[in-house]
């Protein structure tokens, strides 16, 4: 315990003194960013070298919140969620010494958005039976296929993409990871309209696009491996909550219900309560999974946490365009943009209702979640497959 | 902003380990169904080897009065293993609740109930919550004396003391009235493992141990309270675990029914709630150990969301083992009868949710 508390007191000296040596206010942002991640104040539970210093996980938030109490510029979390949540975790287990030095810091910093390139128009649930081909060139592979639900396409610079890379073999077998350039000319992002009326999200046509083997993660053939990395970041990512009680969409729904008493209704408060005290639990729940985690990578755990979120943003955003009334009939606007970014509680309630239905089905659909919870923590038995043994290239599609 | 360490420390693991292996050993189903054909024969032997041998009495009395100088956090981990075998002793009534309002007092019966020696109970209602209105029936008269009667009392068959809250003026004094002094009539409840009692005074001698005792009273029901739901979150787990080791033996079509997607479901969001109820318990434990400003709050979410959660998970344990589940042979029911009453014990969820309206300033009123 008193180690644990030495530890946090000389991690703020340290804030402090980065702070005092960068002012925020007079340091240009990229300079401070950059600066921010050479010192190991970008991720403090990333080794040292690669902008972290090697320390528990649970650390992080309050070196956050020192940064933003200081008026320290951002790195652009909105933005770069998938860079962020889910490739940078995956190039630090997977990556060479040379992939983690060329492509951490700019990620970190926001220099480079990245996408992620794994759902097909044929593979969403069944991930493992993607058809997407890369084959090896010489130095290189030569990928041809098709995206889709690829949020920041429109202004990533790079891609974690799982492509296959031998049809010979059962489906898992087959993949392989990589770290593809989205400004390669074959590659064709298009925005994909969805019930917002905005499109987050877009479709993304590769086609010839050359990568380099050095842009490789991963042994060839071990891509299931790696992928099954990244989506447990990104289940803990998007199911790991904001870890305040004014964040997220209880405290969104909490503020509109302060702001209208003339809408309460027993039966609306009644169910306001439940679920205030569900996102509470859901809070201190991800708070213990943090503590659990600490260096270690989060496993079949997080699908937990992401069931509940789920739930838990849908029900609240329909809650309050209920509460909502009169008001709860408008929309602010159904003009096709294409966002920056992915906000969850943005715009207003009929968008963050609308937009929570995808919470279910992004980052593993809540019925592949519980196929997982059931299978890789309580170990009951799998489901029947007629798939995992036959060669990919003989399955029915 | 250090935050509440919701783990377990190598401390409260050893002390798990030596209350699970002693219920594996004397707190064994068959003995506790007996418990409701009238067979109490199992509760003294137990809880003195909990009580005295373990030393568990005095885990929330300082060392100065003979206790472990331990905290909300140990007793909590005591109470998930109680959960886990819906066992039968008086811990959460003596050694919580009493204890926690005998705190300020010091003297010979704080030293007693740590040493395992005593057992008290306090004289209220097991559904009393910490925000209701005390109901104080009883009455002293000028020599003390006490009359009056108190029903569905938690914890008073096994107590040799009651603490009974006598309202003087506008206050209320709570007076030890030895056990013996007392009418203790059974009740036929329906969890016979924390069996109730209806008490009567009539005249019964007793000191008076505490004055302007309303906000000790409620104190001591609110940690009560919190840590209930440790109770009930080791409950649960064991109804999950169980009916999950269940699923993976029953086989029926030819297959193990554990493989059934809509039975694994099921169990796959049972899990999930599970584990939130393990971590609401563990931070309403922590919360009070640290004397946390939110540790009210954090009591309340963990009541109003473990109550309900752990009959949701002993409801599905006898659904899910099917006709086994519902024979009086399967301990399932034993878990069943104790989540249901501890639905209602130390105020529903819903008063719990009631009152955190008003702490999370969700108000009904404009």
């Amino acid at each position: 315990m008193s180690d644990e508390t030495t530890v946090r007191e000389v991690l703020r000296q340290r804030v402090a003194d980065f702070l005092a040596a960068h002012d925020p206010a007079t340091t240009e942002r990229l300079a401070f960013l950059r600066a921010r991640y050479d010192a190991g104040l970008a991720w403090v539970f990333f080794p040292e070298g690669h902008g972290g210093l090697g320390l528990a996980r649970d650390l992080q938030p309050e070196v956050d919140l020192l940064f933003a109490r200081a008026g320290a510029p951002g790195n652009n979390v909105r933005g770069n969620g998938i860079g962020l949540g889910m490739a940078a975790p995956t190039i630090l287990a997977f990556g060479t010494e040379e992939q983690k030095k060329r492509f951490l810091r700019p990620l970190w910093t926001g220099e480079e958005i990245w996408c992620q390139l794994f759902s097909e128009p044929g593979a969403g649930s069944d991930l493992a039976g993607l058809a997407t081909r890369a084959v090896r060139d010489g130095d290189s592979w030569v990928v041809d296929g098709q995206k889709v639900w690829t949020s920041h396409a429109h202004n990533a610079r790079f891609a974690i993409l799982v492509a296959r890379t031998n049809p010979d073999v059962p489906k898992h077998q087959g993949l392989t990871y990589f770290l593809c350039d989205m400004t390669d000319p074959g590659v064709e992002v298009r925005p994909l309209r969805q019930i917002t009326g905005e499109a987050e999200f877009n479709e993304v046509f590769l086609t010839g696009v050359r990568i380099p083997d050095a842009h490789r993660l991963g042994a060839e053939g071990d891509g299931w491996r790696v992928a099954n990395a990244t989506l447990n970041n990104e289940r803990v990512a998007i199911g790991g909550g904001s870890g305040t009680r004014s964040g997220g969409m209880i405290g969104v729904v909490s503020r509109t219900w302060r702001e209208h008493p003339e809408r309460r209704t027993p039966e609306l408060h009644d169910r306001l309560v439940k679920l205030w005290v569900e996102a509470e639990v859901a809070r201190v729940t991800g708070q213990r999974l943090r503590q659990k985690l600490r260096l270690g990578q989060p496993g079949p755990e997080g699908s937990a946490m992401k069931l509940t979120f789920a739930r838990l943003n849908q029900q609240l955003s329909g809650l309050e365009v209920e509460l909502l009334g009169e008001d709860g009939l408008r929309y602010s606007d159904w003009t096709m943009v294409r966002p920056d970014g992915v906000d969850f509680t943005g715009r207003d309630a009929g968008y963050r209702y609308l937009r929570a239905k995808g919470n279910s089905i992004e980052g593993g659909t809540s019925e592949i979640l519980r196929n997982i919870v059931a299978e890789r923590v309580l170990g009951l038995p799998p489901e029947h497959r007629v798939d995992k043994h036959v060669p990919w290239k003989e399955l029915d599609k | 902003m250090s935050e509440l360490d919701l783990l377990y420390t190598d401390v409260e693991d050893d002390l798990r380990s030596s209350v699970r292996a002693l219920l594996a050993d004397r707190c064994e189903a068959p003995a506790v169904t007996a418990m409701y054909d009238g067979d109490r024969s199992i509760v003294a032997g137990l809880w003195k080897a909990l009580a005295a041998d373990l030393g568990l009495a005095g885990l929330l009395v300082p060392e100065e009065h003979g206790g472990a100088g331990a905290s909300a956090r140990e007793a909590a981990v005591v109470l998930e293993e109680l959960g886990r075998s819906a066992a039968p002793v008086p811990f959460l009534t003596s050694s919580v609740i009493a204890t926690t309002l005998l705190l300020e007092t010091g003297g010979t019966l704080l030293s007693g109930l740590a040493a395992g020696e005593r057992t008290a109970a306090l004289a209220v209602p097991l559904s009393a919550g910490p925000y209701d209105a005390l109901s104080t029936t009883v009455r002293a008269d000028a020599d003390g004396r006490l009359t009056g009667t108190v029903t569905s009392v938690a914890g008073a068959l096994e107590a040799d003391v009651l603490l009974v809250p006598v309202r003087v003026g506008e206050g209320i004094s709570v007076h030890a009235v030895p056990a013996s002094e007392a009418a203790v009539t059974p009740v036929v409840s329906l969890d016979m493992t924390r069996q109730l009692a209806d008490l009567a005074f009539d005249g019964a001698p007793g000191d008076p141990v505490l004055t302007d005792a309303e906000p000790a009273v409620r104190r001591a029901l609110l940690t009560g309270a919190a840590l209930l739901a440790s109770e009930q979150a080791g409950l649960a787990q064991w109804c999950l675990h169980a009916t999950v080791s269940y699923l993976k033996e029953r086989k029926q079509f030819g297959r193990v029914v554990g493989g059934f997607q809509a039975l694994k479901h099921r169990l796959a969001d049972l899990f999930t709630d599970v584990e939130s109820a393990g971590a609401a318990a563990r931070y309403a434990a922590a919360a009070l150990a640290a004397a946390d400003p939110e540790a009210e709050l954090a009591a309340a979410v963990a009541q109003s969301y473990c109550g309900d959660l752990a009959v949701r998970a002993a409801e599905e344990a006898v659904q899910l083992h099917g006709g086994i589940g519902m024979t009086w042979e399967h301990p399932a029911h034993l878990y069943l009868k104790r989540a249901k009453a501890d639905q209602i014990a130390l105020g529903t969820p819903g008063s719990h949710r009631t009152r955190l309206a008003a702490l999370a300033d969700l108000p009904f009123a404009p």
